[in-house]
């Protein structure tokens, strides 16, 4: 019978990404309900050393993968391997990252265990045996109770939401070959981004502009605040459309649904689905002259006033603060 | 070029959601309902594969009797025809019900390359272009940017957290499409009176032959969790204002 909680762990370029820790830490809290295991999978080139971190968050075994031919990532490569290392192990639970790699490969993953998917859980736990994942629809308008009537029961974890907490386990590494065929997709090149700003779905801190920052150059006061605070500048979709900023920095139900510790939105009036992208966020700021704006129904603090006054302030405020 | 584009039904963005009282789903009876946005794009990158290299797109969708509506609107902007899953046994199906179905019919019909919205804006699930790349047993390319044909092959941009990658695959292939990939044409006039006379088969679960019982299924559906009602922060001047709230976010919020 199906048995554990395995995870499905993430890294680039030889680093685990903090999904993966976040992903073993809730693996652990699953799995220590039921006295079960919590194993992990770990696919790429040299990588074997990652294993003894994902032990400290929890994991016993894990799984290591290595083939050059795994390296970058490539779906079909990943799926097919993970596929049959779940196979092989039979877990009842198993948690992929809902990031950009995870969504891609656990979905497809599913197909092939012909089996059930929760994406972009903001929980999980078992109950009477079974996992119930829980996660927004509609971009954050109402959220559904998941059950997977097949096994493995698979859920994706949104990135940032769960807690990764250290609990020492052995981190035994088990070596697994893994054959990869000739595929049929090849990655030509990986151009990273260069300005050192963790992506809106996995900021700590966002900081966003709409309509009212009145065009691209504004922006910058947004930046200033952000840098200060460590954050990424992101935008509604009016910005986006005027062409103030790129669209990868959209949030809301056509852009990114995020949920950074804090969000402060400037000049935002709060379209129905710019609220949906964020309403997440665990502390919500809205910067507004508009006191009928509807942000501030969701607002943690807000401040009524002229965002060209305040967020100049609230920089030098916050400047004094984290020194 | 044979292209198909899988098309969804949606509430429009600007729809509330409200939550039936039972929990068994939301209510649909003011929902304005229009062709995922997402979907959008993936039909408009249909239609200018055809108008650049000839061929034909057919729209593919499942859905109830309404959904009817977004295939005539996808032919309307310049697609030559439709199929039409539609049954009740749909009705609770998952991503992997969905694609399953797709599938089934994709596979009776010549396909180059197949079209995905990168999710839909309803269940935000982004499941069925990889599950139905699956089912097909061809390579995916999912939340794709930018997009060149070249004979037997494309080549795509797609974002990841603080990269891009551009990937080389051959067709066929299904490919998921991301915000930034085009701008989705509108339906002209004369497009909407053509779409009317545009063949559209209708077929139901058993014509295609496939299961229909969800593997996932929404036990529950919730109103998002109540956030407590929030503090205007007082002050006379801007840098006032400023100050206080700086002090509530280190000190009360402890967001800072």
């Amino acid at each position: 019978m199906a048995k554990g909680v395995m995870i499905v762990a993430e890294q680039r370029d030889g680093a685990l990404r903090k999904i993966s820790l976040e992903l073993a830490s809730t693996a652990r809290k699953l799995a220590d309900q039921t006295g079960d295991e919590v194993s992990a999978i770990l696919l790429g080139a040299g990588i074997e050393g990652l294993a003894a971190e994902l032990g400290k968050f929890g994991v016993d075994k894990v799984f290591v993968g290595d083939n050059a031919a795994l390296e970058p990532y490539v779906t079909e490569a990943h799926a097919d391997a993970t596929a049959k290392i779940i196979k092989d192990n039979d877990p009842a639970i198993v948690l992929f990252g809902a990031s950009v790699q995870g969504k891609d490969l656990s979905a497809r993953v599913a197909a092939k265990l012909a089996t059930g998917l929760a994406t972009d859980c903001t929980d999980v736990k078992v109950d009477g045996g079974k996992m119930v994942a829980t996660r927004p629809m509609y971009a954050g308008k109402c959220f559904g109770e998941i059950v997977i009537e097949a096994t493995p029961q698979i859920a994706s974890l949104r990135p940032n939401v769960f807690p990764a907490a250290e609990n020492a386990k052995a981190g035994a590494v088990t070596k697994v070959d893994v054959a990869v065929e000739a595929q049929k997709s090849k990655v030509l090149e990986v151009q990273k981004d260069t300005s050192g700003k963790v992506d809106l779905t996995e900021a700590n801190v966002i900081v966003s502009g709409g309509r009212g920052m009145k065009g691209p150059d504004e922006f910058k006061i947004l930046e200033e605040l952000a840098d200060v605070l460590k954050g990424t500048v992101g935008a509604s979709r009016a910005a986006v459309d005027a062409g103030w900023r790129p669209q990868k920095d959209q949030v809301g139900q056509t852009g990114k649904v995020v949920s950074p510790n804090l969000y402060i939105a400037c000049g935002i009036s709060g379209a129905i689905q710019h609220l949906a992208g964020m309403s997440s966020s665990k502390c919500i700021v809205a910067i507004n002259k508009d006191a009928e704006a509807p942000i501030f129904t969701k607002a943690d603090y807000g401040v009524v006033d002229d965002l060209f006054k305040v967020v100049p302030e609230l920089t030098a405020v916050c400047k004094k603060l984290v020194a | 070029m044979n292209i198909i584009a899988c098309v969804k039904q949606v509430p429009d963005t600007e729809a509330q959601i409200k939550v039936k009282a039972d929990g068994s789903g939301i209510e649909e009876g003011q929902i304005k309902w229009v062709m995922n946005p997402y979907d959008e794009f993936g039909v408009e990158e249909a239609l200018k594969l055809k108008e650049k290299n000839g061929g034909d797109v057919t729209i593919v969708c499942v859905g109830p009797a309404r959904a009817m509506e977004t295939i005539r609107t996808a032919l309307a902007m310049g697609a030559d025809k439709g199929v039409h899953i539609s049954d009740p046994a749909f009705d609770n199906a998952d991503a992997y019900v969905i694609a399953n179905a797709l599938a089934a019919v994709i596979k009776t019909l010549p396909h180059d390359i197949i079209f995905c919205g990168q999710r839909a804006i309803d269940d935000d699930a982004g499941q069925v272009g990889a599950m139905l790349a699956e089912a097909l047993n061809v390579p995916q390319l999912t939340i794709v940017t930018k997009l060149e044909y070249a004979g037997s092959s494309v080549k795509v941009i797609r974002p990841i957290e603080g990269a891009q990658l551009s990937i080389e695959t051959a067709l066929p292939c299904v490919v998921t499409c991301q915000k930034g990939l085009n701008e989705p044409r509108y339906a002209s006039l004369p497009g909407i009176m053509k779409a009317k006379k545009k063949p559209v088969d209708v077929k139901n679960a058993a014509a295609i032959g496939v299961a229909t019982d969800a593997k996932a299924k929404v036990a529950k559906t919730v109103p998002p969790p109540a956030r407590p009602p929030g503090k205007i922060v007082c002050g006379d001047e801007p840098a006032q204002k400023a100050a206080e709230l700086g002090r509530l976010l280190r000190e009360e919020a402890k967001a800072i």
